[in-house]
Protein backbone atom coordinates (compact mmCIF):
# COMPACT_ATOMS: atom_id res chain seq x y z
CA UNK A 1 0.00 0.00 0.00
CA UNK A 2 1.36 3.30 -0.68
CA UNK A 3 0.61 5.85 1.67
CA UNK A 4 0.49 9.59 0.38
CA UNK A 5 4.12 11.21 0.11
CA UNK A 6 3.63 13.90 1.62
CA UNK A 7 1.42 12.85 4.57
CA UNK A 8 2.67 14.41 7.96
CA UNK A 9 3.08 11.87 10.88
CA UNK A 10 3.93 13.16 14.06
CA UNK A 11 5.23 10.77 16.83
CA UNK A 12 1.76 12.18 19.15
CA UNK A 13 0.02 9.97 16.65
CA UNK A 14 -1.29 13.17 14.87
CA UNK A 15 -1.78 12.88 11.25
CA UNK A 16 -2.36 15.51 8.89
CA UNK A 17 -2.78 15.37 5.25
CA UNK A 18 -1.50 18.31 3.57
CA UNK A 19 -3.69 17.76 0.34
CA UNK A 20 -6.94 18.12 1.74
CA UNK A 21 -6.46 19.62 5.11
CA UNK A 22 -7.84 16.36 6.69
CA UNK A 23 -6.02 15.79 10.57
CA UNK A 24 -6.63 12.25 12.41
CA UNK A 25 -5.45 10.61 15.72
CA UNK A 26 -4.47 7.20 15.74
CA UNK A 27 -3.06 4.92 18.68
CA UNK A 28 0.26 3.96 18.60
CA UNK A 29 0.15 0.88 16.37
CA UNK A 30 -1.75 3.01 13.97
CA UNK A 31 1.20 5.13 14.10
CA UNK A 32 3.51 2.32 13.44
CA UNK A 33 1.61 0.93 10.73
CA UNK A 34 1.57 4.42 8.93
CA UNK A 35 5.38 4.66 9.11
CA UNK A 36 6.17 1.66 8.26
CA UNK A 37 4.01 1.79 4.91
CA UNK A 38 5.33 5.29 4.13
CA UNK A 39 9.14 3.85 4.43
CA UNK A 40 8.27 1.37 2.12
CA UNK A 41 7.53 -1.74 3.73
CA UNK A 42 5.03 -3.91 2.43
CA UNK A 43 2.31 -5.93 4.26
CA UNK A 44 3.75 -8.76 5.04
CA UNK A 45 7.03 -7.24 6.69
CA UNK A 46 3.93 -5.09 8.91
CA UNK A 47 2.55 -8.24 9.66
CA UNK A 48 5.43 -10.02 10.63
CA UNK A 49 6.83 -7.02 13.11
CA UNK A 50 3.39 -7.08 14.83
CA UNK A 51 3.55 -10.85 15.08
CA UNK A 52 6.96 -10.52 17.04
CA UNK A 53 5.87 -6.59 18.92
CA UNK A 54 2.30 -8.28 20.59
CA UNK A 55 1.16 -11.46 22.14
CA UNK A 56 -2.00 -12.23 19.33
CA UNK A 57 -2.84 -14.40 16.64
CA UNK A 58 -1.99 -14.19 13.17
CA UNK A 59 -5.76 -14.12 12.59
CA UNK A 60 -6.09 -10.89 14.76
CA UNK A 61 -2.95 -9.45 13.15
CA UNK A 62 -4.60 -9.77 9.60
CA UNK A 63 -8.07 -8.89 10.66
CA UNK A 64 -7.05 -5.62 12.16
CA UNK A 65 -4.44 -4.43 9.75
CA UNK A 66 -7.14 -5.54 6.39
CA UNK A 67 -9.28 -3.05 8.72
CA UNK A 68 -6.77 -0.29 9.32
CA UNK A 69 -5.89 -0.50 5.39
CA UNK A 70 -9.63 -0.26 4.29
CA UNK A 71 -10.29 2.90 6.73
CA UNK A 72 -6.34 4.31 5.10
CA UNK A 73 -8.04 4.29 1.56
CA UNK A 74 -11.40 5.36 2.72
CA UNK A 75 -9.81 8.92 4.12
CA UNK A 76 -7.70 9.27 1.02
CA UNK A 77 -4.80 8.87 2.47
CA UNK A 78 -3.15 6.81 -0.33
CA UNK A 79 -1.16 7.41 -3.53
CA UNK A 80 -4.65 6.18 -5.29
CA UNK A 81 -6.65 8.08 -4.66
CA UNK A 82 -4.49 11.05 -5.08
CA UNK A 83 -4.18 10.38 -8.67
CA UNK A 84 -7.09 9.38 -8.90
CA UNK B 1 17.92 47.79 5.69
CA UNK B 2 16.13 50.78 6.67
CA UNK B 3 12.15 50.83 6.27
CA UNK B 4 10.62 53.14 3.81
CA UNK B 5 7.48 55.84 5.43
CA UNK B 6 4.56 55.00 3.67
CA UNK B 7 0.69 56.41 4.34
CA UNK B 8 -1.37 53.69 2.74
CA UNK B 9 -5.04 53.79 2.58
CA UNK B 10 -7.47 50.91 2.85
CA UNK B 11 -11.18 49.94 2.79
CA UNK B 12 -13.31 47.45 4.35
CA UNK B 13 -13.01 47.95 7.86
CA UNK B 14 -15.95 45.95 8.03
CA UNK B 15 -14.62 42.95 10.80
CA UNK B 16 -17.66 40.71 11.04
CA UNK B 17 -19.28 37.86 10.86
CA UNK B 18 -18.80 38.50 7.26
CA UNK B 19 -15.37 40.09 6.79
CA UNK B 20 -14.00 42.19 4.57
CA UNK B 21 -10.49 42.29 4.29
CA UNK B 22 -9.33 45.06 5.39
CA UNK B 23 -7.95 44.47 8.51
CA UNK B 24 -6.19 41.95 7.55
CA UNK B 25 -4.60 43.46 5.03
CA UNK B 26 -3.68 46.09 7.16
CA UNK B 27 -2.44 43.13 9.50
CA UNK B 28 -0.38 42.41 6.64
CA UNK B 29 1.00 45.67 5.94
CA UNK B 30 1.86 46.46 9.67
CA UNK B 31 4.20 43.16 9.54
CA UNK B 32 6.11 44.38 6.98
CA UNK B 33 9.77 44.43 6.70
CA UNK B 34 10.42 46.76 4.24
CA UNK B 35 8.07 49.69 5.68
CA UNK B 36 6.53 51.98 7.73
CA UNK B 37 3.33 52.36 7.63
CA UNK B 38 0.67 54.89 8.48
CA UNK B 39 -3.34 53.41 7.82
CA UNK B 40 -5.46 55.79 6.56
CA UNK B 41 -9.13 53.58 6.76
CA UNK B 42 -12.03 54.54 4.76
CA UNK B 43 -15.23 53.16 6.03
CA UNK B 44 -18.80 53.17 4.37
CA UNK B 45 -20.84 52.78 7.85
CA UNK B 46 -19.99 54.24 11.10
CA UNK B 47 -19.90 50.66 12.82
CA UNK B 48 -17.40 49.11 10.93
CA UNK B 49 -15.29 47.72 14.02
CA UNK B 50 -11.82 48.73 12.27
CA UNK B 51 -12.06 52.88 13.09
CA UNK B 52 -11.99 51.89 16.58
CA UNK B 53 -8.80 50.00 16.32
CA UNK B 54 -6.45 52.51 16.90
CA UNK B 55 -3.52 50.05 17.37
CA UNK B 56 -4.44 49.02 13.12
CA UNK B 57 -5.69 51.69 12.03
CA UNK B 58 -4.27 55.26 12.36
CA UNK B 59 -7.18 57.55 11.20
CA UNK B 60 -10.38 56.73 9.32
CA UNK B 61 -12.52 59.00 6.86
CA UNK B 62 -15.73 57.69 5.66
CA UNK B 63 -15.99 57.79 1.79
CA UNK B 64 -19.10 58.53 -0.12
CA UNK B 65 -20.78 54.83 -1.54
CA UNK B 66 -20.24 53.26 -4.63
CA UNK B 67 -23.54 54.49 -5.74
CA UNK B 68 -22.56 57.97 -5.69
CA UNK B 69 -20.70 57.33 -8.37
CA UNK B 70 -17.03 58.25 -9.14
CA UNK B 71 -16.74 62.24 -9.12
CA UNK B 72 -18.23 62.20 -5.47
CA UNK B 73 -15.40 59.42 -4.92
CA UNK B 74 -13.08 61.65 -6.08
CA UNK B 75 -13.73 64.66 -3.92
CA UNK B 76 -13.85 63.04 -1.43
CA UNK B 77 -10.23 61.45 -2.11
CA UNK B 78 -9.02 64.73 -2.91
CA UNK B 79 -9.80 66.19 0.05
CA UNK B 80 -8.22 63.12 2.44
CA UNK B 81 -5.08 63.15 0.18
CA UNK B 82 -4.51 67.10 0.57
CA UNK B 83 -4.11 66.12 4.37
CA UNK B 84 -2.58 62.52 4.67
CA UNK B 85 -0.33 62.21 1.38
CA UNK B 86 -1.25 58.98 0.50
CA UNK B 87 1.10 57.22 -1.08
CA UNK B 88 -0.74 53.99 -1.75
CA UNK B 89 -4.71 52.74 -1.96
CA UNK B 90 -6.08 49.42 -1.60
CA UNK B 91 -9.40 49.43 -1.91
CA UNK B 92 -11.34 45.85 -1.29
CA UNK B 93 -15.03 45.61 -1.84
CA UNK B 94 -15.78 43.91 -5.33
CA UNK B 95 -18.98 46.89 -5.81
CA UNK B 96 -16.47 49.95 -5.06
CA UNK B 97 -13.39 48.16 -7.57
CA UNK B 98 -15.01 49.51 -10.53
CA UNK B 99 -15.02 53.44 -9.37
CA UNK B 100 -11.38 52.69 -8.35
CA UNK B 101 -10.63 51.00 -11.41
CA UNK B 102 -12.02 54.07 -13.63
CA UNK B 103 -10.00 56.69 -11.19
CA UNK B 104 -6.57 54.75 -10.77
CA UNK B 105 -5.33 57.15 -13.54
CA UNK B 106 -6.57 60.15 -12.18
CA UNK B 107 -5.11 59.07 -8.47
CA UNK B 108 -1.86 58.34 -9.79
CA UNK B 109 -1.34 61.76 -11.21
CA UNK B 110 -2.44 62.83 -7.45
CA UNK B 111 0.51 60.43 -6.15
CA UNK B 112 -1.78 57.85 -5.20
CA UNK B 113 -0.91 54.65 -6.13
CA UNK B 114 -2.56 51.50 -6.51
CA UNK B 115 -2.60 48.32 -8.41
CA UNK B 116 -6.04 46.74 -9.58
CA UNK B 117 -6.97 44.61 -12.22
CA UNK B 118 -8.02 46.36 -15.75
CA UNK B 119 -11.36 46.96 -16.21
CA UNK B 120 -11.12 43.87 -19.11
CA UNK B 121 -9.84 41.47 -16.50
CA UNK B 122 -12.59 43.05 -13.88
CA UNK B 123 -15.62 42.88 -15.94
CA UNK B 124 -14.44 38.94 -18.05
CA UNK B 125 -15.03 36.88 -14.22
CA UNK B 126 -17.86 38.40 -13.19
CA UNK B 127 -20.09 35.61 -11.72
CA UNK B 128 -22.34 35.93 -14.73
CA UNK B 129 -19.65 35.55 -17.36
CA UNK B 130 -18.02 33.00 -15.67
CA UNK B 131 -18.87 29.99 -18.17
CA UNK B 132 -17.03 31.86 -21.23
CA UNK B 133 -14.13 32.97 -18.53
CA UNK B 134 -13.68 28.96 -18.12
CA UNK B 135 -13.67 28.18 -21.48
CA UNK B 136 -11.27 31.11 -22.38
CA UNK B 137 -8.70 29.74 -19.64
CA UNK B 138 -9.50 25.86 -19.83
CA UNK B 139 -10.86 25.62 -16.35
CA UNK B 140 -14.45 23.97 -15.79
CA UNK B 141 -16.93 26.08 -14.52
CA UNK B 142 -20.15 24.56 -13.24
CA UNK B 143 -22.94 25.63 -15.80
CA UNK B 144 -24.70 29.16 -15.06
CA UNK B 145 -27.22 31.02 -16.15
CA UNK B 146 -28.32 34.86 -14.99
CA UNK B 147 -32.52 35.42 -14.01
CA UNK B 148 -34.15 38.55 -14.38
CA UNK B 149 -37.64 37.67 -12.63
CA UNK B 150 -38.91 35.05 -10.51
CA UNK B 151 -41.25 33.94 -13.18
CA UNK B 152 -37.58 32.38 -14.24
CA UNK B 153 -37.26 30.47 -11.21
CA UNK B 154 -40.08 27.53 -12.32
CA UNK B 155 -37.94 26.73 -15.48
CA UNK B 156 -34.63 25.85 -13.93
CA UNK B 157 -35.44 22.19 -12.27
CA UNK B 158 -35.46 21.34 -16.31
CA UNK B 159 -32.53 23.00 -17.01
CA UNK B 160 -30.41 22.23 -13.74
CA UNK B 161 -32.27 20.20 -11.08
CA UNK B 162 -32.10 19.99 -7.89
CA UNK B 163 -29.92 20.95 -5.33
CA UNK B 164 -28.57 24.65 -7.90
CA UNK B 165 -27.30 27.34 -6.35
CA UNK B 166 -28.51 30.82 -6.37
CA UNK B 167 -25.96 33.29 -5.99
CA UNK B 168 -25.91 37.86 -5.66
CA UNK B 169 -24.40 39.41 -8.58
CA UNK B 170 -21.65 41.05 -5.72
CA UNK B 171 -21.73 38.37 -2.45
CA UNK B 172 -23.97 35.76 -1.44
CA UNK B 173 -24.96 32.65 -2.29
CA UNK B 174 -27.18 29.48 -0.68
CA UNK B 175 -28.01 26.11 -2.10
CA UNK B 176 -31.61 25.77 -2.78
CA UNK B 177 -33.27 22.10 -2.91
CA UNK B 178 -36.87 23.18 -4.25
CA UNK B 179 -38.49 25.76 -6.37
CA UNK B 180 -39.93 26.97 -3.30
CA UNK B 181 -36.04 27.84 -1.38
CA UNK B 182 -34.93 28.65 -4.69
CA UNK B 183 -37.95 31.34 -4.99
CA UNK B 184 -37.06 32.35 -1.40
CA UNK B 185 -33.18 32.99 -1.76
CA UNK B 186 -34.04 35.25 -4.94
CA UNK B 187 -35.77 37.02 -2.92
CA UNK B 188 -33.74 37.39 -0.78
CA UNK B 189 -30.48 38.20 -2.03
CA UNK B 190 -31.84 40.51 -5.27
CA UNK B 191 -33.27 42.42 -2.59
CA UNK B 192 -29.83 43.22 -0.51
CA UNK B 193 -27.72 43.23 -3.88
CA UNK B 194 -30.13 43.86 -6.70
CA UNK B 195 -31.09 42.16 -10.15
CA UNK B 196 -29.54 39.97 -11.55
CA UNK B 197 -29.44 36.79 -10.03
CA UNK B 198 -27.09 33.86 -10.88
CA UNK B 199 -27.87 30.29 -10.90
CA UNK B 200 -25.33 28.04 -10.47
CA UNK B 201 -25.55 23.66 -11.10
CA UNK B 202 -24.64 22.27 -7.87
CA UNK B 203 -21.30 20.59 -7.90
CA UNK B 204 -20.89 17.76 -5.26
CA UNK B 205 -16.65 18.54 -3.64
CA UNK B 206 -14.89 20.25 -0.90
CA UNK B 207 -14.58 23.85 -1.27
CA UNK B 208 -10.64 24.47 -1.46
CA UNK B 209 -9.80 27.96 -2.10
CA UNK B 210 -6.73 30.17 -3.28
CA UNK B 211 -5.55 33.58 -2.40
CA UNK B 212 -2.91 34.54 -5.20
CA UNK B 213 -1.39 37.70 -6.63
CA UNK B 214 -0.82 38.27 -10.41
CA UNK B 215 1.93 40.81 -11.24
CA UNK B 216 -0.05 42.20 -14.50
CA UNK B 217 2.27 40.56 -16.91
CA UNK B 218 1.61 36.87 -16.34
CA UNK B 219 3.32 35.69 -13.28
CA UNK B 220 1.89 34.44 -10.60
CA UNK B 221 4.19 36.23 -7.62
CA UNK B 222 2.45 34.25 -4.86
CA UNK B 223 -0.74 31.73 -4.01
CA UNK B 224 -1.64 29.91 -1.18
CA UNK B 225 -4.20 27.48 -1.40
CA UNK B 226 -6.47 26.93 1.72
CA UNK B 227 -9.18 24.64 3.02
CA UNK B 228 -12.10 25.98 5.38
CA UNK B 229 -11.89 23.37 8.25
CA UNK B 230 -15.22 25.69 10.32
CA UNK B 231 -17.77 27.40 8.20
CA UNK B 232 -20.22 29.66 9.94
CA UNK B 233 -23.57 30.06 9.17
CA UNK B 234 -23.11 32.45 6.24
CA UNK B 235 -20.47 30.17 4.71
CA UNK B 236 -17.55 31.98 5.84
CA UNK B 237 -14.58 30.41 6.84
CA UNK B 238 -13.90 30.80 10.89
CA UNK B 239 -10.74 28.44 10.79
CA UNK B 240 -9.27 27.25 7.87
CA UNK B 241 -5.97 25.55 6.69
CA UNK B 242 -3.12 26.07 4.28
CA UNK B 243 -3.01 22.83 1.72
CA UNK B 244 -0.31 21.34 -0.37
CA UNK B 245 -2.43 21.41 -3.44
CA UNK B 246 -0.33 21.66 -6.83
CA UNK B 247 -3.14 21.41 -9.41
CA UNK B 248 -4.78 24.29 -7.62
CA UNK B 249 -1.61 26.38 -7.96
CA UNK B 250 -1.22 24.99 -11.64
CA UNK B 251 -4.61 26.81 -12.33
CA UNK B 252 -3.96 29.53 -10.79
CA UNK B 253 -0.14 30.09 -12.20
CA UNK B 254 -2.59 29.35 -16.10
CA UNK B 255 -5.11 31.78 -15.04
CA UNK B 256 -2.71 34.77 -14.29
CA UNK B 257 -0.71 33.47 -17.14
CA UNK B 258 -3.47 33.82 -19.35
CA UNK B 259 -5.16 36.82 -18.46
CA UNK B 260 -2.36 38.41 -16.74
CA UNK B 261 -3.88 39.51 -13.32
CA UNK B 262 -2.88 42.24 -12.21
CA UNK B 263 -3.59 42.37 -8.11
CA UNK B 264 -4.83 40.62 -5.54
CA UNK B 265 -7.45 37.66 -6.15
CA UNK B 266 -8.94 34.67 -4.71
CA UNK B 267 -10.30 31.69 -6.56
CA UNK B 268 -12.98 29.47 -4.79
CA UNK B 269 -12.67 25.70 -6.27
CA UNK B 270 -14.78 22.90 -5.87
CA UNK B 271 -12.64 19.45 -5.74
CA UNK B 272 -14.61 16.52 -6.16
CA UNK B 273 -14.13 13.28 -5.65
CA UNK B 274 -12.23 12.38 -8.71
CA UNK B 275 -9.80 15.20 -8.15
CA UNK B 276 -11.47 17.47 -10.54
CA UNK B 277 -11.49 21.29 -10.25
CA UNK B 278 -14.65 23.71 -10.62
CA UNK B 279 -14.74 27.13 -10.62
CA UNK B 280 -16.87 29.04 -8.74
CA UNK B 281 -16.48 32.30 -8.45
CA UNK B 282 -12.54 34.85 -8.98
CA UNK B 283 -13.06 37.91 -6.65
CA UNK B 284 -11.03 40.00 -7.90
CA UNK B 285 -9.49 41.10 -4.30
CA UNK B 286 -7.44 39.60 -1.59
CA UNK B 287 -9.87 37.35 0.55
CA UNK B 288 -10.62 38.01 4.27
CA UNK B 289 -8.71 35.46 5.19
CA UNK B 290 -5.57 36.65 3.58
CA UNK B 291 -3.56 37.03 6.35
CA UNK B 292 -2.83 33.47 6.15
CA UNK B 293 -0.79 33.98 3.26
CA UNK B 294 1.30 36.18 5.94
CA UNK B 295 1.48 33.26 8.41
CA UNK B 296 2.47 30.67 5.84
CA UNK B 297 5.18 32.80 4.58
CA UNK B 298 3.93 35.30 1.60
CA UNK B 299 3.59 38.74 2.14
CA UNK B 300 0.71 39.42 -0.37
CA UNK B 301 -0.55 43.09 0.57
CA UNK B 302 3.29 43.91 0.99
CA UNK B 303 3.95 42.71 -2.65
CA UNK B 304 1.17 44.59 -3.86
CA UNK B 305 2.30 47.80 -2.26
CA UNK B 306 5.62 46.94 -3.85
CA UNK B 307 4.17 46.69 -7.40
CA UNK B 308 1.82 49.36 -7.20
CA UNK B 309 4.87 52.18 -6.14
CA UNK B 310 6.53 50.28 -9.58
CA UNK B 311 9.14 47.49 -7.81
CA UNK B 312 10.15 44.58 -9.34
CA UNK B 313 8.70 41.95 -6.86
CA UNK B 314 9.70 38.68 -7.35
CA UNK B 315 7.40 35.50 -7.45
CA UNK B 316 7.27 33.81 -3.77
CA UNK B 317 8.63 29.95 -4.09
CA UNK B 318 7.42 28.47 -0.90
CA UNK B 319 4.85 28.65 1.61
CA UNK B 320 4.59 26.50 5.15
CA UNK B 321 1.10 24.40 4.04
CA UNK B 322 -0.36 23.13 7.75
CA UNK B 323 -0.33 26.61 8.98
CA UNK B 324 -3.78 27.56 9.99
CA UNK B 325 -5.95 30.09 11.06
CA UNK B 326 -8.59 30.17 13.84
CA UNK B 327 -10.47 33.73 14.15
CA UNK B 328 -12.33 35.40 16.84
CA UNK B 329 -14.97 37.84 17.77
CA UNK B 330 -13.58 40.49 20.04
CA UNK B 331 -15.82 43.12 22.02
CA UNK B 332 -13.92 46.49 21.34
CA UNK B 333 -15.42 48.76 23.95
CA UNK B 334 -16.06 52.48 22.11
CA UNK B 335 -16.66 56.10 23.76
CA UNK B 336 -19.74 57.49 22.44
CA UNK B 337 -17.40 60.14 21.78
CA UNK B 338 -15.49 58.08 19.02
CA UNK B 339 -19.22 57.12 18.11
CA UNK B 340 -20.39 60.87 17.53
CA UNK B 341 -17.02 61.95 15.80
CA UNK B 342 -17.16 59.50 12.63
CA UNK B 343 -21.13 60.21 12.20
CA UNK B 344 -21.10 63.68 11.97
CA UNK B 345 -17.71 64.78 11.14
CA UNK B 346 -17.19 61.89 9.03
CA UNK B 347 -13.42 60.89 10.43
CA UNK B 348 -11.93 59.82 13.75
Amino acid sequence: MKILKNLALSDTGFVFNPSTGDSFSVNPIGLGILKDFKDGKSEDDIKKRMMAEYQTDKETIEKDLYDFMKMIEQFNLTEYHEQA
Amino acid sequence: MSKRNLTIAVTALNNIDSPGPGIPVIRALKDSKKFNVRIIGLSYDALEPGIYMHDLVDKTYQIPLPSAGQQSLLNRLEYIHNIEKVDVIIPNFDAELFNFIKLQDTLKKMGIHSFLPTLEQFEERHKWALTEFGTKYHIHVPKSKMINSMAEIHTLAYEFGYPLVVKGKFYDASVAYSPDQALGYFNKISGKWGLPIIIQQYTQGTEVNLTGIGDGKGNLIGAVPMRKTYITDKGKAWAGVALDDPKLMDIARKMVKGNKWRGGFELEMIRTDRNEYYLIEINPRFPAWVYLAVGAGQNHPEALVEMALGDEVKPFTTYESGKMFVRYSYDQIVDLKEFETISTMGEL
